[in-house]
């Protein structure tokens, strides 16, 4: 337990120093916390057609567990309240209100899915809870000004696809683009923003076409997107539709400049199951490493990760990206409320959560880190292109920053 | 029109997905005369066994043999545990019990297995060989394994004393009870032989759509409305409504584009595909309230 | 199934009115939170009441009332966001549009039976949530993003906070509801309903027009779970595709089975199961993980079915069915 702890949070803990230790002096508390405890809530699909998304509740679970066991943070112990909310919108209002108003939580972290954090998102707002970390790339959650208790983490959905729109203009002459999207805000973020990319030559797309979740195959759409003679095609599917788009494509012996999004850019289950030979060439943006690519088998953080799941979640999978996720985005929460020291106030929580500086958090690709401001409240907003060759990412370019504007 | 036949060629491949499951939908019906919600998971489970069989160094045909037993098994088990006890509830009963399965089924196979999708073989030679680059050697194997346990089906049942005694049980019980049939232990043979199906359709449809535990859910219903169409407790009607509403569906978003194509007006896509599918089916049901293969019942009053 | 005794209503009604007004006594008891609960209760209940109109009172079985809910909530929602109409005036227009969408769903529902009538019902809740994406409707309902709504402003300067205003709204949508239903029961169209349910053939030799009664009842039970859909647009103060997926009508399905079909008590029941089955069975899967130290994972989910079939393994007449029985077991002994 301790040499990991010390490998994980040993990084992190050096860059805390400074701004941790001007707030060790009084000690100031707002619900939820205390001397001894600090409550966070968080919302989860644990049933439902969402479930896949519960991974990413345990691995955060069992991440406060860990740190529990090992003396807490500034001495005090995590209560973590983690509540399944199906993926439905209603039933997120209800169990927050149950985590804020009954269990009176500190904050609400990672709080997962678009619609059921936009359900909330007034609520949290108008009780001035942090609504922190959610877990969802919709661009709306940086928006300090009306919302100020709401931040996002990962590269917003918008962003990723203005950078995919700018590099088909940039990379591929005379493009002619289709693009198969789920038909949810999900897809409609990645699409508005690589429309953006693509600016004036925005009629370069020459086909759309949507897909729902329920869908069986996403046979139908590929055949008219091959129809339409494009040399390019965007994929901005889930993991399982971006799969069989991969391989259609091949098989109706299509082949265009591909773009996958990051959602779907596991090699375990998107790249393997579309075939290796399939998928070659196709384009992502990445800011997490992968932990079923082979180039980070000798990575120390990813080493470190791996002992840290063989021990404390073993009979877990570990291509499943969600834990990556989730200890990602543990680890910044872990820092976040160490720098609070003992003003453990809701206010402070968000003062310090934007302020962070050129944090490393781990899992990162190497060259990204968080960044944020009273005035940016995009924590990660930089991803690196990276094109799949043989069976592995290829990382290329340079670390592509958005900050917000 | 080379759009166009690759389409249907796409349609007829999704068809033969929703056939196989119909078929193991139509077969508790016939047997037991429930519509099984749980279907669909309980086949995916069934896959979730073979999988493992599989990577626990099993070849295929072994695995799928073995999986199949089990699931066999399983049903007996299922129906003799859990649905024997309410033999005389409600309809509405017997459906929340098998909501309650399908969530118990899924949750399950989550558990053990993550929901991370995994890619399952297929047992047919990779060849060069296909009809607009979509009907595949597997594609075609499908078909050929539905029909196979459609002629299976047909024969136990028209031929096999047990197949009647089976068919007894479902239509009549109280009769059947008096002419010697063990009807309780018939319903628990149907259940297992339904789960058998249900195993072989997983089987055959996960290398199509990857193996998950939600890979079921969306087909489901398909199957359901392809049994339907078919007439109910036409296993073969079951098969053909397989085509059908896989074909159909293609075609709306086919119809839909060319539509966009020449008038530039968005009407129908693949957003509707489904829903204008569905309405299709629910129209021919309407006019043809047994499904276009089923016999029409007359009831005594 | 008996009627629920009268004197037992009021007492019933005192509390459910009287029960806020003790917050400044027992806050903890009464907190905002709680009363927010008890209002999806309500709400549950009244939409459950809707499918039991149909389902349990006329016989024709419905896997897809989650599509009247959704299109009475977004007829809400669209009333509020794009037309400015206040809150209240949304119930009766969300049970016209209701009544009407039920109404002519009705008529081919009439050449279906069975398994017939649950797959075109359950397509339809399939159906829903597409055509509120459907491209020439976004501008009307939001598209995928939905639409986000004010919550229902506590009017007459009422010392009441929002929560205790939407309680109240909420309560008395309900026993207006439930009286109009019991009444309707009662009269001779209920009865006519009923022995549509109970015998077709001979109701229809007797004269009834069973085409017609069972169109209505098609359009009177969508207009109530239309007209519940519409409260909770105003209690979530968000709607959305997502919100109305087909596990809605699957749990309303639940709710009516597990509280009792062809019961008004069943529906209240049934409502408050709709809500409290997820939270206790999250409640139990956390108990088991941590109190009992079990290794294996026993997800929410898992419990969530065995609660399911043991519920009706136990009582497969449904809760209300289930303690009439076990009382007239007790007397009896």
């Amino acid at each position: 337990m301790k040499t990991n702890r010390r490998t994980f949070i040993g990084t992190a803990s050096a860059a805390a120093m400074f701004p941790g230790a001007a707030a060790f002096g009084q000690k100031k508390y707002d619900d939820g916390a205390s001397d001894t405890e600090i409550k966070i809530g968080n919302t989860n699909p644990y049933s439902g057609p969402a479930s896949s998304y519960g991974a990413i509740g345990k691995t955060i679970d069992t991440y406060w567990k860990v740190v529990n066991a090992a003396g807490g943070i500034n001495g005090r112990k995590i209560t973590f309240i983690s509540l399944d909310d199906g993926y439905s919108p209603p039933k997120t209002v209800e169990v927050v209100r149950q985590l804020v108003e009954q269990d009176k939580i500190f904050a609400l972290f990672q709080s997962l899915g678009t619609p059921c954090n936009t359900a909330i998102h007034k609520y949290m707002n108008q009780k001035k809870v942090p609504q922190l970390y959610v877990a969802t790339g919709a661009s709306k959650w940086g928006n300090p000004k009306e919302f100020p208790w709401t931040m996002g983490f990962q590269p917003d959905y918008h962003t990723e696809g203005v950078i995919y729109g700018k590099h088909a203009l940039a990379t591929v002459k005379d493009a002619k683009i289709a693009v198969l999207m789920q038909n949810d805000d999900f897809g409609r973020d990645y699409y508005d923003g690589f429309k953006l990319g693509l600016g004036k030559e925005a009629s370069r797309i020459v086909k759309t076409v949507t897909y729902e979740v329920t869908d069986p195959t996403v046979d139908s759409q590929v055949i008219q997107l091959k129809d339409s003679g494009a040399n390019v095609f965007f994929n901005i599917c889930a993991p399982k539709a971006a799969a069989q788009a991969i391989r259609k494509a091949a098989d109706i012996a299509w082949k265009p400049h591909q773009y996958v999004v990051n959602v779907s850019a596991s090699v375990a289950a998107v790249m393997k199951p579309a075939g290796y030979e399939n998928a070659q060439g196709v384009i992502t943006a990445a800011y997490l490493k992968d932990a079923t690519d082979h180039q980070w088998d000798n990575d120390d953080e990813m080493k470190a990760w791996r002992a840290w799941m063989d021990k404390n979640m073993p009979s877990a999978n570990k291509a499943d990206a969600n834990h990556i996720y989730g200890y990602a985005v543990s680890t910044l929460m872990h820092e976040t409320l160490k720098r609070c020291g003992n003003e453990l106030t809701r206010a402070n929580l968000m003062k310090q959560a934007s302020s962070i500086q050129k944090l490393r958090v781990p899992l990162l690709l190497p060259g990204i880190f968080v960044n944020t401001s009273p005035t940016d409240f995009y924590p990660i907003q930089a991803v690196q292109l990276q094109r799949f060759k043989g069976e592995t990412w290829d990382l290329f370019g340079e670390v592509m920053h958005a900050e917000s504007s | 029109m080379e759009q166009f036949l690759e389409q249907i060629a796409s349609g007829l491949a999704n068809g033969a997905i929703y056939a196989c499951v119909a078929l193991a939908l139509v077969m508790i019906y016939v047997s037991t005369d429930h519509l099984n919600f749980a279907q669909g998971e309980m086949a995916m489970f069934s896959t979730y066994i073979s999988w493992q069989l599989m990577n626990w160094g099993l070849n295929f045909w072994v695995a799928f043999v073995l999986a199949v037993l089990v699931s066999f098994v399983l049903g007996v088990i299922i129906e003799r545990a859990i649905l024997r006890p309410l033999h005389n509830a409600p309809v509405l009963s017997v459906v929340v019990v098998f909501i309650g399965l399908l969530a118990i089924c899924n949750s399950v196979a989550g558990a053990i297995w993550s929901y991370l999708i995994k890619e399952y073989p297929s047992p047919f030679p990779k060849s060069t060989f296909g009809f607009a680059g979509v009907i595949g050697p597997h594609q075609l194997g499908v078909v050929l394994v539905t029909l196979v346990v459609l002629a299976l089906l047909f024969l136990f049942f028209r031929y096999t004393p047990l197949g009647l005694a089976m068919r007894a049980a479902a239509q009549n019980p109280q009769m059947a009870r008096l002419v010697g049939v063990r009807v309780d232990w018939m319903l628990a043979l149907g259940w297992g032989l339904a789960a058998a199906i249900g195993a072989v359709a997983g089987i055959m449809v996960a290398h199509i759509v990857y193996l998950d535990p939600n890979m079921m859910s969306g087909i489901l219903l398909y199957a359901f409305a392809a049994a339907l169409v078919g007439g109910i407790g036409n296993p073969g009607g079951a098969v053909v409504g397989g085509f059908i509403v896989g074909v159909l569906e293609n075609m709306v978003a086919y119809v839909g584009n060319m539509i966009e194509k020449t008038t530039g007006v968005y009407i129908i896509g693949n957003g509707e595909k489904l829903t204008v599918a569905l309405i299709i089916v629910i129209f021919v049901l309407t006019v043809k309230p047994a499904g276009l293969f089923g016999r029409v019942v007359v009831k005594r009053v | 199934m008996p009627a629920f005794p009268k004197k037992w209503l009021w007492v019933v009604l005192v509390v459910a009115f009287g029960w806020p007004l003790l917050a400044p006594v027992f806050p903890d008891l009464v907190s905002n939170y709680r009363l927010f609960l008890v209002s999806t209760m309500i709400i549950a209940a009244i939409a459950v009441l809707g499918l039991n109109l149909l389902t349990g009172f006329n016989g024709q079985i419905s896997l897809g009332h989650g599509a009247f809910y959704a299109v009475g909530a977004y007829t809400a929602a669209i009333l509020m966001d794009k037309l400015n109409v206040p809150y209240y005036a949304t119930l009766p227009a969300a049970a016209v549009v209701c009544f009407v969408v039920g109404y002519l769903f009705g008529q081919p529902a009439l050449k279906l039976e069975g398994h017939y009538l649950a797959l075109a019902t359950f397509a339809l809740a399939l159906a829903v949530p597409q055509i509120l994406k459907y491209k020439w409707l976004e501008d009307l309902t939001g598209g995928v993003q939905g639409i986000v709504l004010m919550k229902p402003e506590v009017p007459f300067n009422l010392p009441l906070n929002e929560d205790q205003w939407l309680y109240y709204y909420c309560l008395v949508t309900m026993v207006v509801l439930f009286w109009a239903a019991n009444n309707m029961l009662n009269s001779r169209s209920g009865r006519a309903m009923m022995a549509i349910r109970d015998h077709y053939m001979a109701a229809d030799t007797m004269g009834i027009n069973t085409a017609r009664y069972k169109t209505v009842t098609f359009g009177i039970s969508a207009a109530y779970t239309g007209i519940a859909g519409a409260l909770s647009a105003s209690a979530i103060a968000f709607v959305a595709p997502d919100s109305f997926n087909i596990f809605l009508s699957i749990k309303f399905l639940i709710g009516l089975v597990v509280g009792g079909v062809g019961s008004l008590v069943g529906s209240v029941v049934g409502g408050i199961f709709y809500v409290l089955v997820d939270n206790s069975a999250q409640a139990i899967s956390t108990f088991i993980k941590n109190d009992l130290g079990l290794q294996f994972d026993l997800s929410a989910y898992t419990i969530f079915g065995l609660l399911l079939i043991i519920l009706m393994y136990l009582m497969p007449q449904g809760i209300v069915g289930g303690v009439y029985l076990l009382f007239r077991r007790l007397r009896r002994s």
